[in-house]
């Protein structure tokens, strides 16, 4: 045995380092600290109750369905990262594929969580199959997310079987074989379901005619938030995972994907914000010239106070259209720090979408004698929203340490 | 995606606001007929459970012009339901028998998705398990079953009484289709000292509701979005009638509105 080596340095991937055994335990209990902090507000949810949280009858969704689309949004970059690579064969995608599917999964998984604790009736979850309402997004919302979260799995799942003393046993590399030759199909599936209830979920709040900040006429059933929701989840999924691949840079010190790699899904996702930002202008002119003034609201009608105040309106597209035009310029998105800080802008603003839809939809009364109610979330929802961060980061920590999730990695760091 | 469903019956409560003095006996006779809970903190009244609440309206203007009026808000029981549209287990639907939208608390899973739909705020959550302190628990209405935590809930127009007059019908050899009027009236409608309240079937020409529900001085809450509400509002005053829903400074009172 090597003693210079960390004591679990035969897991590790074919020419990889990692840090020692100690270091990361160390880390990994700080993330445990936030685990059980989340835990512990979790298990008061499920015991106690709902009233635990900081919602009410006014704000039947908070700071969880806020979290939970923005986490589905940014996971896009599994589908749509596996769409490009498998689908149109672009073949530099490789080398960051997996992280995608791992964000994914992280992210879809940390999602059914929150759903879990924010259902009143967890116990009851499987009625969305049985009673189904083909008329409702939130039925289709349940289907696709189930079932890409178990596509996620099967992705997820030949990842681990790549670990070098898991890749010893003949059935286990014959089985990571096959997963490997059949995942095209995975990625077909996966991304014709995670189209759909992207989609869905910004359909969810289109259909709502009783909720003028909500409600968007569309096409056929679908209302334009379901495109729009589609749209930026592909331009936003992928900007998400280059930011992960570099915050885990930064972390363990070590080069894990190129550049040119990071620039490519750059450009993709770049050129998907241009389309996103387009209709997304075009639907908020429409939505401000059309369709409040023909419920008898005008755009003023929907803000109140500094809190639901117009900044964020204002906020939520500039995040879009600054970026735009700044990764348009080569010389500009060639700058590293110009290059992450405009995807970090661009991801804020998915989320700030994601909360006004979410709270200032629900906050803006429609009764003309009703009045502006605010919502704040209590440190129990926070606490299970770190709940999952931490189960996430600490998946994703041990899947880093113990699998090749980066092909280019060994060749990156050669000494 | 939500559509009109037109029944034979369509049971529907017409409130006259300039007869409302606010008191608040309707709130009081809903929640002791339909078992709701006593809250542990009735100070927080966005968790305060009221299948029917009184607004208080202001005309806006100052001392010697202002005017207030009160306005009970029930379920409005849609004729194009938001809420029975987005539910993703069907626990909610508009019954057939009247028109009168349904909640099924065992079928309900929690998601709330009903209660964000609903621009009435007509919908609650049952935040904690219901507790009735001391004796309370003795004195429910045994035709109405109390919820379990982390469903939602609303008004059902006292939809047991409705079962319990069809059954009285069928008893003494009437048709249970074709109630007279009077045989089937909500809690808070039976509770309204200045017969504020008047509860029937707006499709009935025998029931005093159908004539009502066509007077001038009729209207329903947020018509424009086009909800089709089955409850109305009578009141002489303009101001109050233009609250009933939103317009543009340019707009009269009473345009636009919208079957859906």
């Amino acid at each position: 045995m090597d003693y210079s080596k960390p004591f679990d340095a035969g897991l590790f991937p074919e020419g990889c380092e990692r840090c020692s055994l100690t270091k990361f335990l160390a880390w990994m209990s700080f993330l445990g600290v936030i685990f059980l902090w989340g835990l512990y507000a979790a298990i008061r949810v499920l015991g106690f109750g709902l009233g635990e949280t900081g919602m009410d009858d006014y704000f039947g969704f908070g700071l969880w369905i806020t979290f939970d689309l923005a986490v589905i949004a940014l996971g896009a970059g599994a589908f749509f990262t596996g769409a490009l690579r498998y689908i149109l064969n672009i073949d530099e995608l490789k080398n960051i594929v997996n992280l995608a599917a791992v964000i994914g999964f992280l992210c879809y998984t940390g999602a059914m969580l929150i759903l879990v604790l924010d259902i009143g009736q967890p116990i009851r979850c499987w009625f969305g199959y049985w009673y189904p309402n083909v008329h409702s997004m939130l039925t289709e919302v349940i289907f696709c997310i189930t079932c890409y979260c178990v596509v996620l799995i099967l992705e997820y799942v030949p990842l681990v079987l790549e670990n070098r003393k898991l890749m010893q046993i003949r059935f286990v590399r014959i089985l990571a074989h096959n997963f490997h030759v059949y995942m095209p199909i995975f990625a077909g599936i996966g991304a014709f379901l995670s189209t759909f209830h992207q989609g869905s979920l910004g359909g969810m709040y289109g259909v709502l005619f009783g909720r003028p900040y909500l409600f968007r006429e569309g096409f056929f059933i679908w209302p334009w938030t379901f495109f729009l929701f589609v749209l930026s989840a592909v331009a936003s999924g992928p900007m998400f995972t280059v930011l992960v691949c570099t915050a885990m840079e930064k972390l363990s010190g070590r080069k894990l994907v190129s550049w040119d790699v990071k620039q490519l899904m750059g450009r993709i996702a770049g050129t998907m914000l241009i389309v996103y930002t387009f209709f997304k202008c075009l639907d908020s002119w429409y939505w401000a010239a059309d369709t409040l003034l023909a419920q008898g609201l005008t755009f003023d009608d929907m803000f109140y106070g500094y809190i639901y105040g117009k900044w964020l309106f204002w906020a939520e597209h500039l995040l879009l259209i600054v970026p735009m035009f700044v990764l348009m310029v080569k010389k500009l998105r060639e700058n590293p720090m110009i290059f992450y800080s405009m995807m970090i802008l661009v991801c804020a603003s998915i989320t700030l979408n994601r909360y006004l839809l979410t709270v200032q939809g629900l906050a803006m009364p429609v009764m003309p004698f009703d009045v502006w109610h605010t919502y704040a979330p209590n440190w129990v929802e926070w606490a299970c929203c770190a709940l999952v961060f931490a189960y996430a980061t600490m998946v994703l920590s041990v899947t880093y340490r113990y699998t090749p999730i980066f092909p280019q990695e060994a060749e990156l760091n050669k000494k | 995606m939500a559509e009109f469903k037109e029944f034979k019956i369509k049971w529907g409560m017409v409130i006259d606001i300039d007869k409302c003095t606010g008191c608040g006996a309707c709130m009081v006779a809903c929640q002791a007929e339909n078992n709701l809970p006593p809250a542990e903190d009735a100070s927080n009244k966005l968790r305060s459970m009221n299948w029917l609440t009184v607004y208080r309206l202001t005309n806006h203007k100052p001392f010697p012009d202002h005017e207030v009026a009160y306005l009970p808000r029930p379920c409005m029981q849609c004729g194009k339901p938001s809420c029975v549209s987005v539910c993703p287990v069907i626990a909610t639907d508009k019954r057939e028998e009247g028109g009168i939208v349904s909640q099924i608390p065992p079928r309900c899973i929690g998601c709330r998705y009903c209660m964000a739909s609903c621009p009435y705020h007509a919908r609650y959550f049952n935040w904690y398990d219901p507790k009735w302190p001391g004796d309370l628990a003795q004195v429910l209405t045994p035709d109405v079953s109390a919820r379990m935590r982390g469903v939602v809930e609303k008004c059902s127009f006292c939809h047991h009484r409705f079962m319990k007059a069809q059954e009285a019908a069928v008893a003494n050899g009437r048709d249970p289709m074709d109630l007279r009027d009077g045989d089937y009236i909500t809690a808070c409608t039976e509770a309204c000292p200045n017969g504020a309240i008047t509860f029937g079937d707006l499709n009935n020409p025998k029931h005093k509701v159908h004539e009502l529900s066509k007077s001038p001085y009729a209207f329903r809450l947020l018509e424009r979005l086009g909800t089709d509400p089955q409850v109305y509002y009578l009141s002489k005053r303009e101001w109050v009638r233009r609250e009933g829903d939103n317009y543009l400074e340019n707009e009269k009172t009473g345009e636009n509105k919208r079957q859906g």
